[in-house]
């Protein structure tokens, strides 16, 4: 026994050394640094402690447009994706030919690189001086005006950022949520048959209280998610997201830290942690609201 | 005998409708499945359309066309011969490979540690390791940046791979695994004099290997596609990884906007993953299944 647990600290050693290192340390440093006003990263001093990187943070207007566009981009995406995805995975539980072709189709987007087919995004719905673009040009035939939606109007923007973000978490929870639906009891669905039980009120009264939990997962999971959305929209609009006013809160927490206008760590660490706080706080809800409506 | 069959034409006319009501139904499945395969799919088929377009037909196209009338692989050429395509890739290569190669030794040591040996404490870490999931990546960059500078580590890739090496999240889903494993088979091992370390790799690896061969796939396309990180710590092109890469290309990369020679580039980018996706299909969906989660 003792000499065994000499031993196991020893294959636990580099775990600890670098978790102490990269997440331990740094997590108690984090609210030093929202602390340290005035902080200077080249002489790494500071003149005073207190509150007040948070209330600049708070009065920053980039900070202030950064949360209205990542608030509109849960409010919008979250329900979307989840309601899109679950007639999916539904349609796609009650078929059998072709299912499995289906399901990988459908799951590509997660393998592959969000800036890249960012890109591919970009010249499907940007105007340029040759050409309107191929989304432009279906809204033409349709009757409409052509609309830049890369360096356009703000809800043109929010728009295909949008779309890019439910594209993007599409995958995932179709995935979860087929799994879910083909594990699920079969007896329960014969017996409504023997009933005579309507299609609708199968779907609602018996699969949707079932798959519950794996919704609310799917719920919370997507919160958490799009509250950290920031290389969708690098993907889309560039590096300089200040400058397009598409920024997000954790675009704003690297732009504090590096980059041009770079070099406040503390205003990025008071930004880090206001957005932990959000977070938390509606995962919480969250939980408590799912313990209330959900079926075991 | 009247009713008999009166009931048996009225059996046949109800067969028949419910036969028509599900080729109706299965048309409307198959229809929205379809339809929702070609949104998935058409970003790719566009990104491929306009990489085998030459410069001057892409641009001279007002109204975009959905096929290559004349294809060409100059973008390609383009590609690799105008920006260090090639060097983005060998970094990213040398970074995944290491960060997924050093991750997979911590993890299972640890994970062994948790799963197999008797420690005072145990619980108590293993709670603590297990409380450091909720903790997002955000809020610990901060730091990590400030000492990376401060060691000096900016632009090399001991940098870009040592923040990455441990992730609590594979430990816990390897112990899981490990702990399957029948006790009998390590009290054998034990009677017969065999270490413990021995008994990790003759034993557990071999046993666990589905698991372990599902994290490091997941940690490879993890690795493939990271952004942020890189491009904190990363300012030099030698050191680019593909995503910072692609980044570089788009802000000034040919010269003038030569989007095919872009689409080109972001077609090699995204060739590699799509191919370690058909390979291991079953053990990347059953892995992200179990619990993985992207951004």
């Amino acid at each position: 026994m003792e000499k065994n647990n000499r031993r196991a600290w020893l294959y636990l050693l580099p775990a600890i050394v670098f978790l102490g290192v990269f997440m331990v340390y740094p997590l108690i440093d984090v609210f030093i640094y929202s602390m340290e006003e005035g902080y200077n990263f080249a002489s790494q001093t500071y003149y005073d402690v207190g509150f007040y990187n948070f209330s600049y943070v708070l009065r920053d207007p980039y900070f202030l447009q950064a949360i209205k566009n990542t608030v509109l981009l849960v409010v919008i995406t979250v329900p979307i994706s989840t309601i899109l995805s679950l007639v999916i995975a539904t349609a796609l539980s009650s078929i059998k030919p072709l299912r499995n072709l289906y399901e990988t189709i459908y799951f590509l987007p997660y393998v592959t690189n969000t800036l890249a087919v960012g890109l591919v995004f970009m010249i499907l719905f940007k105007k340029t001086d040759y050409t309107d673009g191929l989304v432009n040009m279906i809204i033409r035939l349709l009757g409409g005006t052509a609309v830049d939606f890369i360096e356009g109007p703000y809800w043109a923007k929010m728009l295909v950022l949008c779309i890019y973000v439910v594209w993007v978490v599409m995958p995932f929870k179709i995935l979860i949520l087929t799994s879910a639906l083909l594990s699920l009891d079969r007896t329960y669905y014969d017996s409504a048959r023997v009933d005579g039980t309507s299609k609708g009120r199968i779907f609602f009264k018996i699969t949707l209280p079932l798959i519950s939990p794996t919704i609310f997962y799917l719920i919370i999971t997507g919160f958490i998610g799009a509250f950290k959305a920031y290389s969708d929209a690098v993907a889309l609009f560039g590096t300089d997201l200040n400058a397009s006013n598409m920024n997000t809160i954790v675009g704003y927490v690297y732009d504090m830290l590096y980059g041009n206008s770079g070099g406040y760590p503390s205003y990025a660490s008071a930004a880090a942690i206001i957005l932990f706080a959000i977070v938390l706080t509606i995962t919480c809800i969250n939980l408590i609201v799912s313990k209330k409506h959900t079926y075991y | 005998m009247n009713t008999s069959v009166e009931a048996s034409v009225d059996f046949k006319s109800i067969e028949h409708r419910d036969r028509v009501k599900k080729k109706v139904c299965s048309f409307i499945l198959y229809t929205l499945l379809t339809f929702w395969g070609i949104v998935v799919l058409f970003p790719f088929y566009w990104m491929i359309l306009t990489s085998i377009k030459s410069y001057g037909e892409y641009n001279s196209e007002s109204v975009p066309k959905f096929f290559a009338s004349d294809p060409t692989i100059q973008n390609y050429i383009d590609a690799f011969s105008s920006v260090p395509l090639i060097r983005y890739l060998i970094n990213t290569l040398i970074f995944t490979v290491v960060t997924t190669a050093l991750m997979m030794v911590v993890i299972t040591l640890a994970a062994f540690a948790f799963a197999r040996l008797q420690f005072r404490g145990k619980n108590i870490l293993f709670t603590l390791f297990l409380s450091l999931m909720m903790i997002p990546n955000e809020l610990v960059i901060i730091t990590n940046f400030t000492t990376v500078t401060n060691l000096n580590m900016r632009n090399t890739f001991l940098g870009l791979i040592l923040p990455s090496v441990t992730s609590v999240f594979y430990i816990y889903l390897l112990k899981e695994n490990f702990s399957q494993v029948p006790d009998t088979l390590y009290y054998a091992a034990k009677v017969d004099g065999t270490s413990d370390f021995k008994y990790l790799c003759r034993v557990m690896i071999p046993i666990c290997r589905p698991t372990l061969i599902t994290i490091a796939v997941l940690k490879i396309i993890e690795c493939w596609n990271s952004y942020v990180w890189p491009r904190l710590i990363t300012d030099q092109q030698a050191y680019f990884l593909v995503s910072n890469g692609i980044q570089e290309i788009r802000e000034n990369g040919f010269g003038r906007e030569n989007i095919p020679a872009m689409m080109a580039a972001v077609v090699v980018i995204s060739l590699p993953l799509i191919i370690l996706f058909f390979i291991f299909r079953n053990k990347i969906m059953e892995g992200v299944s179990r619990g993985g989660t992207k951004g």
